[in-house]
């Protein structure tokens, strides 16, 4: 009972159902103490059914998720989950302290414990000398630190942030990067979605792939490169032409087509020399090759057949 | 290129209700109610109701009596509706002024002792009885109308009286009649009362034309709002004031739209706040914001049209707080119905222009037909106006407001519940 209470989510055999549609079909996972969770999936593929249904917003058809032991509907969980929605929801018509005051008072917290909070929260989000400025004359950035913010202003222990980067300049995603890493020292965990692998690769412990309301991969980005390439590389050849009969040479070499690009994977850098052999033997013409280690985005591909960002 | 403007702007407009709703179903909707109220259709003429207490019992009050009842424009009342079954007695000069205060009826007729000894009259007989008629000046039409009635009646329902006035008149100031002249004039005298004798009533005449001639001797005096500077302010305070109310707290609970859109509504409920208290916080933020929005308009008409504010402070307190509450959870109920903040603003105008047509914004409720009126007891509009009417106007105690106070207090109670069950969309999906 008491690894129960201090496991910050535990989600079991969740199932969510629109209709006939099933947009989570039975999924578990745990998020450790302190670890930053990634959640993976393209559009479509039940994440954000999963992320409502852990703030309490959707109440799934079977299974159960527990926050520090607690269901996600009760108080107990409220209080120790923060969620950074995707869109900015926040007022735009006040100013940053006023949000966060707002938001602070929505969460039970008055008097000085409200004042510490917004200080915090204000110098977290690098907003102290902006805390007078009416949202809507924010920049971007600022917005979407506010936004982040106001999650935080009731000091949760875990944190779900739905694509907190989505529209931010690289500087702003950088200091963006930097406040949840400052989160993660404090031993805060945080569940991460996102589109962008780059920044899964850089902030989170785990990945959680998501496909069809099902984890079709779990574990550290090694693990997962490991469990779908083994020691194996990526080939990425550029042809001339693609149209025509490549296609089919693609795939009888085992490979697949991807932005006017034949991959391929290899075991060992000597098959390539087999494989462009092949393409001049039946006369298409190679314009560049490159050897590649897997990462997320070949692991993702590899896994669903998609982009994420398609 | 202008054709295809056209059929995209038309294709937009299509799938628009909204739109569609306030380019054809409000034009309609206030051309009906227009035509209903200012229109010539016979069925819908509103009638004017008349309080009429006979003091003189004689042949003469009796006929002007029947010939005011016999006016087709009026709804002539001796005494009140019965009270549980047992008939109530005549009205007195006293009591009927108390129900025109009370807004029973907008004019009485009080015909005084002494009547019947000369009833009509075409010279300056100064010791004549003179009728009295009682009104509520906030009515200016029935009064006007029942004065010139009143003469109308006088002449149609006692032909012979006038007849017998006018030969006497000629005898007194032609220097006598003849005997010969005299006899004459006693026999067309006593045919013209035989002939109204065998016809009931006598000459009775159903147009709504008034004439006034000024042969029966009438003194108008104002019961009601008698010592004030500007009797429609307070009206017309009222009125205006409950319709801009309930177009303030439709947009102000439109914020519950924008916040669903945004995902701000989703964050503040994932916190510690209920849909309930997030309502309820809504209606008590609209209740605050209508109320002060009535304080302004009503300093507004003390300010400059003089409205007696400050001595009805307790009533005046009482009706913002139930009209506010009211137009507070009906904006809550608006936005609680629609998906979105375009739909919110059609529906919005549409329901509140309608409503405050026929609940009595635009103009006073007495001039509508009974059964617009009636309809119009079905909005906010309309309890509020009466309310703010019984204070402003008739200088009623505040214990006489109950009626208004505990209908717009069930309405707003009514409609909160109903959009607490409406907003469960937004809770959980």
């Amino acid at each position: 009972m008491s690894s129960i209470n201090s496991t910050p989510l535990r989600i079991e055999e969740l199932v969510k159902r629109f209709g006939s549609v099933t947009a989570v079909d039975g999924i578990s996972l745990e998020v450790k103490p302190g670890e930053c969770f990634g959640l993976l999936g393209p559009n479509g593929a039940g994440k954000s059914t999963l992320i409502r249904s852990i703030v309490g917003r959707v109440r799934p058809n079977s299974g159960r998720i527990l926050i520090f032991g607690e269901t996600a509907e009760s108080a107990a969980a409220r209080a120790a989950l923060g969620w950074v929605p995707q869109e900015l929801a926040i007022y735009p018509r006040l100013t940053s302290r006023e949000n966060l005051e707002s938001f602070g008072r929505y969460h039970g917290l008055k008097g000085d414990e409200l004042e510490q909070a917004i200080t915090w929260c204000l110098e977290w989000a690098a907003l102290a000398d902006r805390d007078h400025e009416v949202v809507n004359h924010l920049s971007g950035g600022m917005k979407r630190r506010l936004n982040m913010a106001a999650g935080l202003i009731h000091r949760p222990r875990i944190v779900l942030m739905d694509e907190p980067t989505v529209g931010v300049d690289p500087q702003s995603r950088l200091r963006i990067f930097e406040m949840i890493e400052e989160l993660r020292r404090d031993g805060m965990s945080v569940i991460y979605t996102t589109h962008y692998m780059e920044e899964a690769e850089r902030l989170c412990d785990r990945i959680a792939i998501i496909d069809h309301g099902l984890i079709i991969a779990l574990g550290s980005k090694d693990e997962l490169i490991r469990s779908a390439f083994s020691s194996r590389s990526q080939v990425v050849v550029r042809l001339a032409d693609t149209r025509g009969c490549v296609p089919s040479w693609i795939e009888r070499h085992g490979g697949r087509s991807l932005g006017g690009t034949a991959q391929f994977t290899v075991d060992q850098p000597a098959e390539i020399a087999a494989l462009l052999q092949a393409a001049a033997k039946e006369g298409h013409e190679v314009l560049d090759v490159s050897l590649h280690r897997p990462n997320l985005e070949s692991v993702f591909l590899q896994l669903t057949g998609r982009e994420l960002r398609e | 290129m202008i054709p295809a403007i056209i059929k995209t702007s038309l294709t937009s407009l299509r799938r628009d209700r909204g739109a569609l709703a306030l380019s054809f179903v409000l034009p309609i909707a206030f051309f009906t109610i227009f035509a209903v109220i200012f229109g010539s259709r016979r069925d819908t003429t509103p009638r004017i109701t008349v309080l009429v207490v006979d003091e003189d019992h004689s042949a003469a009050s009796e006929r002007l009596t029947n010939g005011l009842e016999d006016e087709g424009s009026l709804h002539v009342l001796l005494r009140p509706a019965p009270k549980s079954g047992v008939e109530q007695p005549e009205y007195t000069a006293i009591t009927a002024e108390a129900a025109v205060r009370a807004g029973n009826a907008p004019v009485a007729i009080v015909i005084p002792h002494g009547f019947g000894l000369a009833p009509i009259s075409f010279g300056g007989d100064r010791d004549r009885a003179v009728i009295q008629l009682l009104k509520d000046s906030s009515d200016m039409v029935a009064s006007e109308m029942i004065a010139g009635l009143l003469q109308k009646v006088a002449m149609t329902a006692m032909p012979d009286i006038m007849a017998e006035q006018g030969t006497r008149m000629i005898d007194r100031y032609s220097g006598g009649l003849t005997s010969e002249q005299r006899r004459r004039m006693d026999e067309a005298l006593s045919s013209l009362r035989h002939q109204r004798a065998s016809n009931g009533t006598g000459n009775r005449q159903h147009s709504s034309d008034s004439s006034g001639g000024g042969i029966i001797r009438v003194k108008a005096r104002d019961v009601v709002g008698e010592n004030k500077n500007n009797p429609m302010v307070a009206f017309y305070a009222a009125g205006i004031g409950v319709m801009f109310l309930l177009f303030t707290s439709s947009g102000a609970a439109g914020a519950l739209l924008d916040e669903a859109e945004s995902g701000t509504l989703d964050r503040v409920l994932s916190s510690r706040v209920t849909m309930t208290s997030l309502l309820a916080g809504k209606v008590c933020y609209n209740t605050l914001l209508a109320l002060v929005q009535l304080v302004v308009m009503f300093l507004w008409g003390w300010a400059v049209f003089k409205l007696d504010l400050w001595s009805h402070i307790p009533g005046f307190v009482i009706m913002g707080v139930s009209t506010a509450f009211a137009v507070a959870a009906f904006g809550i109920l608006l936005a609680s119905a629609c998906r979105t903040r375009a739909q919110l603003g059609a529906l919005s105008t549409l329901v509140i222009l309608i409503m405050s047509s026929i609940g009595g914004s635009m103009f006073p409720r007495f001039l509508m037909p009974q059964a617009m009126q009636k309809a119009g007891l079905l909005t906010i509009n309309a309890w509020a106006i009466d309310g703010f009417t019984k204070v402003f106007w008739r200088d009623e105690p505040v214990s006489h407001l109950w009626p208004q106070v505990a209908v717009l207090l069930l309405a707003a109670t009514t409609l909160f519940v109903i959009a607490r069950r409406l907003s469960r969309r937004w809770e959980y999906a």
